[in-house]
């Protein structure tokens, strides 16, 4: 005999980490079901964790969570080979009771959050990887087998909280293959300096401060893409993603990027003499709004990375997991309220509640960013190149006068593209996909 | 303490309802995983993943082996701070039926001598309410190597201990006889002892089954019971801790990394034969003394 569960929740990540909870909270049976030794035990992210989403599920998360430190400020870096053009946003504001954005270490704030979900009643499994779902005759989602012994187990709806990489949903036709032009691969390094050491080559005051510095140009090598760089508490993180479908059409390996992004001189001296702790890679979805699948069926819904639910033009991810999580496992808990079945039609209230919130407004806004990007590869190289020589041209003192300096500098931003028309059109191009 | 292991005294089990086997486990951070702090040179143990002692595991999988053959039941017990609970429920979930936690902060610091202290008074109380059979360890731990729990539980329960056991052979419950293969300098020794007896069990003699998702799922489920040092039967803090640890730890130190001295060779030739004497060339050329030493033994041939 085997067991019904209201609910199998498949992965333990941030996603099904919220669905799950949400449920449990509800006084669903759930059962949670992680492919890993632990939660998180393969789980990457930069890691920047957006406060507000898992604020509204867990409000006294920052007396509890394992968060390193809160970000105080910003960076903006355009790199070309030898230089940075920077944009900074430091803020005291930023010192607030209730910080706005963290760093984290997913590995150990997984963990956490998977206690949390145990604490609210959801049964919960590890080392346990979730093969195939099983229908009834009429097709309906009906539960799970896994790669142990034992029967199938079956639940009311089956949430897959599966990641980027989502095999299940994909075996069982519920979401498409994913395409190399819709995920960029990242790869990471977490490097370990002391204390004080980030503190001082980062300005910052005190364990609980922290800066967060985005790069592009140079780092991708021609290809679509992006670096990052974020301060723990006693570590650094750093990495680079670029879409796989680039990786794939210029063989560059992605370590070499990586390697190529830290010897860099104005990341070098950041990272000097740290010990490289972990090297890890992972997908990220990057295909924006279009590329999301449907979201439910009979039986069973999709939450998080599994249904590409990313903002890369703003690099979040994880909120947007906890709240497709929220948000799926709000509706489910409503309709067994109600004495409603997880039915296809029933569950679409999954994706209108979605409608409503910022995860499809963001993603909707920027839908046509993706596509702009892979096609004018040029807006990552050439401008961060000749915004660099410009400034070259205007700090250096010497005996050429400044207004022939500044057409110098003009003619220099001409020639990187080619033209005015190019530099008009490209402006034209990112506004619109801005929009 | 010897009358808690007699069965015949045993009120609740006259027909002898089976065996009842105690594998104590450990929890041990993953040293794969253990970095030494650059500045500081003490061991960095936070974020660093933890696991059963992977010696405990071949112990546990030998007593399941035995339940499953004879009946009865395997209860996992481990001391630790509170967090080991894990490591209980992990063995749950690899398929042992019950789990005994005990922590006290009185237990901190505690070295072979305490923990083996805390271990038998737990394990008398354990077979108070019904008598054990055997009870198993690792051959040591991966964190201490010391590889002395185990005979000192023995030794404080005044039990037999048969020690590094690759293999039972045979355990008959009537005659209360047990029969191992024990690893000893220069080969094996088949010892027979009677019951109840104190088992250290090598590693690589058996692989950890992976429990059904009917295991899992009774894992998740299950109470660890967790007791503390005046649950499980202690009477004398002071050998308890660090209080009734006489070991001292002098000095802790990250060894000098070994140089590397690894190197990659290109070697010509074709057949298995050839390329294995482009290799024993090279490593010859390196180490001309190994040539005189190996040239000196017979080969295979001569000998017979
Ligand atoms: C390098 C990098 C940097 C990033 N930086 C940020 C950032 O700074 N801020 C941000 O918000 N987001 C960031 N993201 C994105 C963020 O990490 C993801 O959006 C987020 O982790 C998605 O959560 P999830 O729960 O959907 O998926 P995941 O976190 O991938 O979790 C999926 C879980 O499901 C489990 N699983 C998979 N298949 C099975 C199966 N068959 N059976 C059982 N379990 C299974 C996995 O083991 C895993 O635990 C980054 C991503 C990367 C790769």
């Amino acid at each position: 005999m085997s067991e019904h569960f209201d609910a199998i929740v498949v992965g333990a990540g941030p996603a099904g980490n919220s669905a799950a909870l949400v449920m449990a909270k509800a006084g669903l049976k759930v059962l949670q079901i992680e492919r890993g030794e632990t939660a998180g035990a393969k789980n990457v992210q930069g890691a920047i964790l957006y406060a507000d989403a898992l604020e509204r599920l867990i409000p006294e998360f920052r007396d509890e969570a394992p968060l390193e430190r809160h970000v105080v400020e910003q960076r903006v870096w355009l790199l070309d080979e030898r230089s940075h053009t920077g944009a900074h946003y430091r803020s005291d504001d930023f010192n607030e009771d209730r910080p706005n954005r963290y760093t984290i270490l997913r590995a150990t704030f997984d963990q956490w959050f998977a206690a949390k979900v145990r604490e609210a009643g959801a049964l919960q499994i590890t080392d346990t990887t979730v093969t195939e779902l099983v229908r009834d005759e009429g097709g309906r989602v009906i539960g799970v087998e896994t790669d142990r012994d034992g029967a199938p187990l079956y639940a009311d709806v089956v949430v897959l909280g599966e990641g980027v990489n989502g095999l299940v949903g994909q075996r069982a036709g519920v979401r498409p293959e994913l395409d190399p032009q819709h995920v960029a691969l990242a790869v990471k390094e977490t490097i370990f300096l002391s204390e004080e050491a980030v503190q001082d080559r980062f300005n910052l005051d005190g364990e609980d401060e922290g800066v967060v510095i985005e790069v592009m140009g140079s780092v991708s090598a021609g290809m679509v893409g992006t670096g990052f760089l974020y301060t723990n508490r006693e570590s650094i993180s750093l990495g680079v993603g670029c879409l796989l479908s680039d990786f794939q059409e210029t063989q560059i390996p992605a370590y070499v990027l990586l390697d190529r992004m830290k010897s860099h001189p104005s990341i070098a001296p950041l990272i000097r003499d740290g010990e490289t702790k972990e090297y890890v890679a992972h997908l990220i979805p990057e295909g924006g709004y279009d590329a999301i699948p449907n979201l439910s069926g009979d039986g069973w819904a999709i939450v998080g990375d599994a249904g590409q639910f990313v903002n890369s033009a703003h690099r979040e991810g994880s909120n947007l997991a906890m709240t497709t999580g929220r948000l799926a496992g709000e509706t489910v808990a409503a309709l067994k309220r109600e004495g409603l079945a997880c039915n296809e039609a029933n569950l679409k209230r999954y994706r209108h509640a979605l409608e409503q919130s910022f995860v499809m407004k963001d993603l909707k806004k920027y839908r046509r960013l993706p596509g702009v990007l892979h096609g004018n590869k040029h807006l990552l190289t050439a401008y961060p190149r000749a915004i660099s020589q410009a400034m070259q041209t205007f700090l250096r003192v010497d005996d050429v006068d400044k207004r022939s300096k500044e057409r110098r500098m003009m003619s220099q931003f001409r020639a990187a593209r080619g033209g005015w028309w190019n530099v008009f059109t490209d402006a034209l191009k990112m506004a619109r996909a801005w929009r | 303490m010897d009358a808690v292991f007699d069965h015949d005294t045993d009120p609740e089990d006259p027909g002898r309802r089976g065996l009842n086997l105690v594998v104590c486990i450990k929890q041990v951070p993953d040293s794969a995983q253990i970095r030494v702090h650059p500045v500081t040179n003490t061991i960095m143990r936070q974020g660093v993943p933890t696991i059963i002692n992977p010696y405990d595991l071949f112990a546990l999988e030998e007593a399941m082996r035995l339940r499953d053959q004879y009946g009865g039941e395997v209860t996992v017990l481990s001391m630790g701070p509170p967090m080991a609970e894990e490591a209980l429920r992990r063995a749950l979930g690899l398929g042992a039926d019950k789990a005994v936690l005990i922590t006290d902060r009185r237990f901190a610091g505690a070295d072979t001598l305490a923990t083996s202290y805390a271990l038998a008074s737990a394990l008398a109380k354990l077979g108070a309410e019904r008598p054990i059979d055997v009870v198993f360890t690792g051959k040591q731990t991966i964190d201490g190597d010391t590889a002395q729990v185990g005979p000192g539980v023995a030794r404080r329960l005044g039990l037999n201990q048969l020690t590094y056991v690759a293999a039972i052979d045979l355990l008959d419950r009537a005659t209360g006889e047990i029969v191992v293969r024990r690893r000893a300098e220069g080969g094996l020794q088949v010892l027979s002892s009677r019951l109840p007896c104190l088992v250290t069990v090598l590693e690589g003699v058996n692989e950890i089954r992976r429990g059904s998702i009917e295991d899992m799922l009774r894992a998740a489920r299950a109470e660890v019971t967790v007791w503390s040092a005046a649950d499980a039967g202690i009477e004398d803090p002071q050998q308890c801790g660090l209080k009734g640890s006489p070991t001292l730890v002098k000095r802790v130190f990250a060894p000098t990394p070994r140089e590397e001295s690894a190197e990659m060779v290109a070697v010509d030739g074709k057949r298995p034969a050839q390329i294995a004497d482009a290799v024993l060339d090279l490593v010859f050329a390196h180490a001309p003394k190994l040539e005189t030493e190996l040239g000196a033994a017979p080969s295979e041939k001569e000998r017979r």
